[in-house]
């Protein structure tokens, strides 16, 4: 039987109307915007300056600190300005735009129609090596979660690593980034968990797929070679089996401690894009300058998957999937669940950005909410075992001790409980502040 | 019925009565405390809020404070005001100084006419939680909310929400300054500000500290750091602080030359006579 998480969980309609549509890679644009803080932890800094020209593939802002991630240039072209954009959320952040000349932009088109040349030989590089690579491409969570990855596979010594976990349950619904990647270059994801267990030091590696998409663990199934170490574990479709601390113990049995990380268990937990764009870094000496996103949404005409440069317009890719011709009540970056919904869409593909969901008129408004009924199923689903309607109560009276010791810390922010009320009370919105309250009053102590 | 029955319960109940009498009456000897009367009645005309804005933990500790020092000099309930302190004094016996009373302002001037909708939002009504979801309903990431938090956070009911400009609208005949509303206000929009003679007030209604172009993009009302007013001004008061004035209260002597400057009205005025045609809000009640 298919494993999975004890705790909590809820089953979805999976939604995945892209899952069929075959990854579809989209022209270079002329003109990219790339914020500087796309990842957790300091915003990059920039080592350009306006009027500089850049060539495809050219780091354009270094990491600023240890938790940071450099950023490169997917275009060849002039650098017009660093400045303030406003970002999909309503703030304004700082940005490079780089506008690509008609002959760049020819360069570029013609540089890409060749065949990828290997620059190293995966057989033959260091822990070392793999590491300065990953660093040096900014590459980060391609998840959601944008942390790093060079600082997740430097492991602080004491922590023994034995397990790489390669997270590509995919359990948001209608998100297919990950299924279309799996389907298109299983090699390269393969060739990337060699390189991450490399890096980490380890012999073993699971994949974790959930069992909705049997031909991606049939296509990744057919590029693993006997005797690497590496297995395809399919997972039992339940939601958030994607989340790190869930998939960790359907993998391997074992559980994170409460403010603890994978390390502390013997686990580093990579998702599948980010294996493949270790694969593209040290392989092939590409930067982390594209990712798969998906474009879906339930009255969209062509739901589809696409490689898109980092900086492309969003708005461009919704209207390549049909979008401004449907009625549209709600835009969501990311999945229905975890994602957040858009104040403008005049923003560029970012690292982090997996999907972008369309969601119609009659979709998109909450329900009006009703007084809890103690029903206990926020109890039920969640993923941590925690006890959101009351952690949610005590965040919103301002109680911040006492959530705090009812587990707010712990929440994963998976809005299972938020879901599943029958009441349709906002407890995740409260969970939430909660925690950024339990956060400050830890900062003045 | 035999008497005897009742006689010998009365009897025992009559015994534990007086010992428990003796035990209460020996506790209350050992452990009395003798409270100045005088506390009692400083509490008495303090409002009981708990406020704290006085820099003590509650109205009991600062009537207590107020007998230890015997007299009031440099202390002061914002919510009982110089009348209140009067008072209180004339309990210890003594006069009382004046200390310039506080009120709250609100730094931001973004009404729904000037700042326009780019959301909708449909979670919770509060400012904490918008706060932390994104930019919030209004374009500019900076201002004003509109949710209430520190209109529930008020304990002198000061607060309101205007609901033709969705900000706060705070009655300085009220506001105490004891600054509950500060601190709750997740983008620190309500400052505390001596105020002048009769309540008179000049402030920058704005706390967006982006450049003017970008400033003015999310709200016709926002100070684009032009310095105009630095320059009207003939004291000094206000300062440029990046793109974002600042006007000192210690140094303002509330000509209004700088209000007469700003191009986007972002310099507001309180508690002076109204003339037609003035930009005046919060007017302090007579």
């Amino acid at each position: 039987m298919a494993r999975t998480f004890h705790i909590g969980g809820v089953r979805l309609k999976d939604c995945k109307l892209s899952a069929h549509s075959a990854m579809e890679r989209v022209e270079l644009p002329m003109r990219v915007v790339l914020p500087l803080g796309q990842h957790i932890g300091a915003p990059a800094r920039p080592v350009v300056a306006a009027g500089d020209r850049v060539v495809r593939g050219q780091c354009v802002a270094e990491a600023a600190s240890v938790v940071s991630a450099s950023l490169h240039s997917p275009i060849s072209g002039i650098v017009r300005s660093i400045g303030l954009v406003r970002n999909a959320r309503g703030f304004d952040v700082e940005a490079i735009e780089i506008e690509a000349t008609e002959s760049d932009h020819r360069i570029d088109i013609e540089s890409m129609s060749k065949p990828l040349v290997a620059v190293r030989d995966k057989g033959n590089v260091s822990a070392d090596e793999i590491l300065a690579c990953v660093r040096e491409a900014g590459i980060v969570g391609l998840g959601g979660a944008t942390f790093p990855t060079a600082v997740k596979l430097n492991v602080p010594p004491g922590k023994n690593i034995d397990t790489l976990v390669i997270n590509a349950a995919e359990c948001e619904p209608y998100l297919t980034c990950d299924h279309a990647l799996m389907l298109s270059d299983p090699a390269g994801i393969i060739i990337g968990a060699e390189l991450v267990m490399k890096a980490l030091g380890v012999s073993n590696a699971v994949i974790g797929v959930e069992d909705n998409k049997p031909d991606a663990i049939e296509s990744l199934r057919s590029h693993v070679a006997p005797g690497s170490g590496i297995v395809i574990v399919p997972l039992k479709e339940k939601y958030p089996q994607g989340g790190e601390k869930q998939l960790i113990f359907a993998m391997t049995r074992r559980e994170v401690p409460s403010g603890g990380l994978p390390a502390d268990v013997g686990v580093v937990v990579v998702n599948v894009a980010t294996a493949r764009a270790v694969c593209m870094a040290v392989v092939y000496g590409e930067p982390l300058i594209e990712r798969v996103v998906t474009v879906t949404g339930p009255r969209l005409p062509r739901p589809a998957n696409y490689l898109v440069p980092i900086g492309y317009p969003v708005d461009e890719l919704i209207s390549k999937s049909g979008g401004d011709d449907v009625p549209v009540g709600k835009i969501v970056l990311g999945g229905p669940m975890m994602g957040a919904a858009v104040e403008n869409t005049e923003v560029p593909v970012e690292k982090g950005s997996s999907g972008i969901l369309l969601l119609p008129p009659d979709m998109s408004h909450r329900a009006q909410p009703e007084p809890c009924i103690l029903c206990a199923r926020c109890v039920s689903v969640c993923p941590m075992g925690l006890e959101p309607y009351l952690i949610s109560t005590l965040s919103r009276l301002g109680r911040v001790g006492e959530a705090v010791d009812a587990g707010v810390a712990d929440c994963i922010e998976c809005g299972s409980c938020s879901y599943i009320c029958p009441s349709s009370r906002p407890i995740l919105d409260f969970i939430r502040y909660g925690k950024m309250s339990s956060r400050r009053v830890r900062k003045s102590k | 019925m035999n008497m005897d029955i009742v006689l010998i319960a009365a009897i025992v109940l009559g015994v534990i009565g007086l010992l428990s009498a003796l035990v209460l009456f020996i506790v209350a000897r050992r452990f009395s405390v003798v409270e100045d009367g005088r506390v009692v009645a400083v509490e008495e005309l303090l409002p009981g809020a708990n406020c704290g804005a006085c820099g003590y933990s509650g109205c009991h500790a600062f009537a207590a404070e107020c007998v230890s020092r015997g007299g009031v000099d440099s202390l002061l309930c914002p919510g009982a005001g110089q009348e209140g302190m009067a008072k209180i004094a004339a309990i210890m016996g003594g006069g009382i100084q004046s200390v310039v009373p506080k009120v709250a302002v609100l730094r931001c001037a973004g009404e729904c006419a000037r700042r326009h909708k780019v959301a909708v939002y449909e979670g919770p009504r509060s400012c904490s939680v918008v706060n932390r979801a994104g930019a919030g309903e209004l374009s500019c990431a900076f201002g004003c909310l509109g949710c209430g938090d520190c209109v529930a956070a008020c304990a002198f009911g000061a607060l309101s929400i205007d609901v033709s400009t969705g900000l706060p609208h705070i009655d300085a005949g009220k506001c105490t300054g004891c600054g509950m509303c500060s601190l709750v206000c997740p983008r620190n929009l309500i400052e505390i500000r001596p105020a002048g003679p009769r309540g008179r007030l000049v402030w920058v209604a704005c706390s967006n500290p982006e450049k003017g172009a970008v400033a003015r993009r999310g709200c016709e009302a926002a100070c684009i750091g032009c310095g105009k007013c630095v320059k009207a001004c003939p004291f000094g008061a206000v300062m440029l602080n990046g793109a974002l004035a600042r006007i000192d209260a210690d140094k303002c002597r509330l000509c209004r030359k700088c209000v007469a400057q700003c191009p986007t009205g972002a310099i507001l005025t309180a508690g002076f006579p109204e003339v037609s045609g003035e930009n005046v809000v919060n007017p302090v009640k007579s």
